[in-house]
């Protein structure tokens, strides 16, 4: 098998089975050298037994794995030049900075003059010179993140393979950390999978994300493929807020069409993920709050919006959060809708005031009920 | 009754009884302890005036401890023992601890049972039933076959095995439950970085085990050094120093060197004991 | 491969285990029960029979030391528990954090105390020219010395100094785990003080309380030391028949069937506790 090594990593039907529970159904994807590369999912989906059968804790039950082109099933984890970051670190407490990063390396027998240049050396790279003789109790969550990291990168590993390592940090730090990471990644140019269920850690940080679900990869895609141009109707409802309709299609050129939801709304929409959908058909309806626009019934500008849907009803409530804030409109079906507003902070859209959405048929990303896709 | 907020007499009353209790724990240790330095022949009062010479005198009647040669040699013996005692407890007590914590096997609440269930046994009965498999066997092995197997007689042979039977239960439980705090993903991950599995047991795991180890090794230590119960039917002629204690308590009467052992075995107790303390309290620090 | 080398592992675990737990307690057990059937019927012959435990029940002084043994250490475990849960108590939920600490340790010293110097201690305590009696001479209370020792109450307090320990750590341990918030929300429900002890503290601490008794009873009804020491030649303990059968008479076969049923009837005793409580060996004994 002559790879040019172009991909740090390949799997293939990569398979996982516990008894009769299939956790991983046959995934394949490449990871080209050097980027950044996250496995989104909700827990439960495999991510997580994914990761371990790359880093050989886990023996696959079918399908093969490849490093730099060389397979690496039968190789051990302790062989394998995939590092990996845990979810709690796993920093070992009865050793000191300096004993930790230096683990891999006395275990790979470099000469201790050496592992004392490339400990200094990796400390100075992630900006902490000066911790190499402090105990693990005494740094700050972040801090930890990347001793752990660093404490993996020293080995030089062909793949850094890292477990939801930002969970067990507080808001603001994992903004921080997020940035951090993607950056280290940069200076390091070494592959980083990251494993994660927090969409907003995977679409910051990566150049590529799969969205896993059930075992299986639903798509992947750059992260504005995947919010924008969704393959599937899970991957729209999972990747980004939506607000979703159920319905059937009433009238249909394959690409797009009308159809009426269950509440009895008619609606234009746009046909996603590449598919046909025909006539008859119960479909699912995603349109992102950002999308749709909120008008006052009785508003001047209330033609100047454009878009093919239109719905009235009354403000429920408003959620303010800054720039995203979003208003809740119940409709005349009695469902409640999500859309987003700008608020000025004068003559701002108020709870109980009737108002007009109005959304584009291109916005309307369509998917047949049951196996479409 | 049990309430932090009521009325003062009550809480007045309730300590009164706490340091009453505290009196009655320590009355016994402090007549067993002073009397060692009581200028008598008698451990009684009058006080007779302040000595070191049960401790040191080299002439009878006043024959101090440490010139007293079978109290010195069950000391020794006692030292040996607990010794031995100790460190198979601790081996033992660790390969227990991964088997109940890491292994997978069926019936494992049985056997789990089956490892505390010495300990509720009554000392004298795990005592005799070893003496008499012991000797058992060994009179098998010499009616048909002629062999005298010595070390299945009574002596230090069977007296570390018969404490050990114990001990090893104490010692298996506190290891387990430091060993089922350990956080797996360690090893993960020092296997990940590079390690051998027998590396990650040497430089991860038993380093993690380690304070429970020597906490469990202190407390077989004392508890083999004080037993007497199962001791007393499996100890042969190199008897320790509980049993050579009781035989001059029977025999001699009460004098005060024997306050003066314990007084000794106080103080040394109580310092391997306060060791214990504050290596198990490094490990919470962690 | 990797699945033989955990089976190896586990082989490896399961020997020193297997190992100690068969030669150390389990064949010695069988061998006890096999030699306490054999039955003397003439010097060096022997027979298969129940003529050892027949003998205990013909004879009612055996019988009734068991019934006294086991008596006297169920009064013990009883007084063990009510002196020793209000100090248990007090460390777990009134001492401050600091004080906490020592008074735990300070419960503990005596447990690294040797029975036999615990024993002598009472002794010098208690006995005729001992401290309590010259104390009370000193003060004229008495006119002439009297001897406090070599009676049931000297056994009963010597035992309940020498066991209350293993009833005040479990009851810590566990009443340390309780949320301090419970009794708080039992007073707050409208609870008094006994009815919030009685339905909110005792059944928290119940597997505390029955790994005390347990163990309280089981060594007390095992002591030989204290009840010989303390209540003289005639304190009729059954541990005296063990050794007295074993070690003054010879009488291995007796001895070893004396043995069982001692092993019996407490096994006995701490079945119907832990039955009339619903707990369990394994959470109870083993968690302390």
């Amino acid at each position: 098998m002559k790879h040019t090594p172009t991909y740090d990593l390949e799997c293939q039907d990569l398979a996982k089975n516990f008894g009769s529970f299939r956790a991983v159904k046959g995934v394949s994807f490449d990871i080209p050298s050097g980027s950044f590369f996250s496995i989104l999912g909700p827990s439960g989906c495999g991510k997580t037994t994914l990761m371990r059968m790359i880093a050989g804790f886990e023996d696959p039950s079918g399908g093969d794995i490849r490093i730099k082109g060389k397979s690496v099933l039968g190789t051990p984890p302790n062989k394998r030049n995939v590092k990996m970051v845990f979810q709690h670190l796993a920093l070992f407490p009865m050793m000191n900075v300096y004993e930790n990063i230096a683990y891999g390396l006395r275990c790979n027998g470099v000469s201790s003059a050496e592992i004392k240049r490339k400990v200094h050396d990796v400390l100075e790279r992630i900006a902490l010179p000066d911790v190499a003789e402090r105990e693990i109790h005494q740094l700050s969550g972040g801090q930890k993140q990347r001793i752990a990291i660093a404490r993996c990168m020293v080995l030089d590993p062909d793949v850094l393979l890292l477990d939801e390592p930002l969970g067990a940090l507080d808001l603001k730090l994992r903004e921080a950390m997020k940035i951090e990471l993607k950056l280290l990644q940069h200076q390091f140019n070494t592959t980083f999978i990251y494993i994660t269920h927090d969409q907003s850690e995977a679409l910051v940080m990566s150049d590529n994300v799969a969205i896993m679900n059930q075992g299986e990869f639903e798509q992947i895609g750059t992260p504005q493929e995947l919010y924008h141009h969704p393959k599937t109707a899970f991957v729209a409802g999972f990747v980004g807020d939506s607000n979703r309709w159920s319905g059937t299609v009433t009238s249909s050129d394959g690409t797009g069409g009308q159809v009426e939801t269950d509440q009895g709304l008619p609606m234009t929409f746009s046909a996603a993920g590449g598919t046909k959908i025909n006539e008859g058909s119960k479909v699912d309806i995603f349109v992102r709050p950002e999308f749709i626009h909120a008008i006052r019934a009785n508003g001047a500008n209330k033609s100047s919006a454009d878009g093919d849907n239109r719905l009235s009803g009354v403000v429920d409530s408003l959620l303010f959060n800054g720039a995203n804030s979003r208003v809740l409109v119940r409709a005349q079906g009695g469902e409640l809708v999500e859309a987003d507003v700008t608020l000025t902070g004068n003559n701002d859209i108020k709870p109980g005031e009737d108002v007009e959405l109005v959304w584009s048929s291109r916005q309307a990303m369509c998917f047949a009920q049951n196996g479409g896709a | 009754m049990l309430a932090q907020n009521k009325t003062t007499p009550f809480l007045l009353g309730y300590r009164l009884y706490v340091v009453t209790f505290f009196i009655f724990l320590a009355a016994p240790l402090i007549s067993a302890g002073a009397f060692a330095f009581n200028d008598s022949l008698f451990p009684a009062l009058p006080w007779q005036g302040f000595t070191l010479d049960w401790f040191f005198g080299d002439t009878e009647p006043k024959l101090g401890m440490f010139h007293d040669r079978r109290l010195l040699q069950g000391l020794y013996y006692s030292f040996v023992i607990a010794i031995f005692v100790a460190a198979l407890s601790v081996f033992v007590g660790t390969t227990n601890a991964f088997l109940f914590v890491r292994g997978d096997f069926p019936a494992k609440n049985f056997f789990y049972i089956m490892m505390v269930v010495p300990l509720v046994i009554p000392g004298v009965i795990l005592g005799i039933s070893i003496l008499v498999l012991a000797s058992d066997t060994a009179n098998m092995m010499e009616r048909r076959f002629a062999i005298e197997l010595e070390f299945l007689r009574p002596g230090i042979l069977l007296v570390v095995l018969g404490q050990f039977s114990f001990i090893a239960t104490i010692t298996s439980l506190v290891i387990t439950a430091r060993l089922k705090k350990f956080d797996e993903t360690m090893e993960e991950a020092a296997y990940n970085l590079g390690a051998s599995r027998a590396r990650v047991l040497r430089t991860i795991t038993l380093p993690f085990l380690r304070p429970a180890m020597i906490a469990a090794g202190i407390v077989a230590f004392l508890v083999s050094f004080e037993n007497f119960n199962t001791t007393l039917f499996l100890v042969g002629s190199e008897a320790p120093l509980t049993i050579t204690m009781y035989d001059r308590m029977a025999k001699v009467g009460s004098t005060p060197v024997l306050n003066a052992v314990s007084f000794f075995l106080m103080v040394g107790s109580g310092l391997l004991a306060l060791m214990s303390v504050l290596i198990q309290r490094d490990k919470t620090a962690r | 491969m990797q699945k033989d080398i955990k089976r190896l592992s586990l082989i490896l675990l399961f020997a020193p285990f297997t190992l100690w737990i068969l030669l150390l307690v389990v064949l010695p057990h069988i061998g006890m029960v096999i030699l306490s059937l054999r039955e003397k019927v003439a010097p060096r012959v022997y027979e298969f029979g129940f003529g050892n435990y027949l003998e205990f029940l013909h004879e009612p002084i055996y019988w009734n030391t068991l019934i006294r043994t086991g008596s006297m250490s169920l009064l013990v475990t009883a007084l063990a528990l009510i002196i020793g849960f209000p100090i248990a108590y007090y460390i777990a939920k009134i001492a401050g954090p600091r004080a906490r600490g020592g008074l735990f340790l300070l419960c503990l010293i005596p447990l690294w105390v040797s029975d036999l110097i615990r024993s002598f201690g009472w002794i010098l305590l208690l006995r005729e020219t001992g401290v309590i009696s010259s104390f009370l001479v000193w003060t004229g209370l008495i006119g002439t010395p009297v001897e406090f020792l070599y009676n049931d109450a000297a056994v009963i307090v010597g035992l309940v100094y020498t066991v209350i320990l293993f009833m005040i750590v479990p009851l810590v341990s566990t009443l340390d785990g309780m949320d301090n918030s419970m009794i708080e929300a039992g007073y707050n429900l409208g609870g008094n003080g006994f009815t919030v002890l009685r339905r909110i503290i005792i059944p928290y601490a119940m597997p505390g309380i029955v790994a005390g008794c347990i163990v309280t009873f089981m060594l007390t009804a095992g002591s030989y030391l204290t009840p010989i020491l303390l209540g003289g030649k005639n304190s009729s303990w059954f541990t005296e028949q063990i050794y007295n059968q074993f070690i003054t008479r010879f009488n291995w076969e007796g001895g070893a069937a004396f043995g069982m049923l001692l092993l019996l009837f407490t096994s006995l005793v701490i079945w119907l506790g832990l039955k009339l409580s619903g707990q369990t060996l394994a959470n109870t004994v083993a968690k302390s």
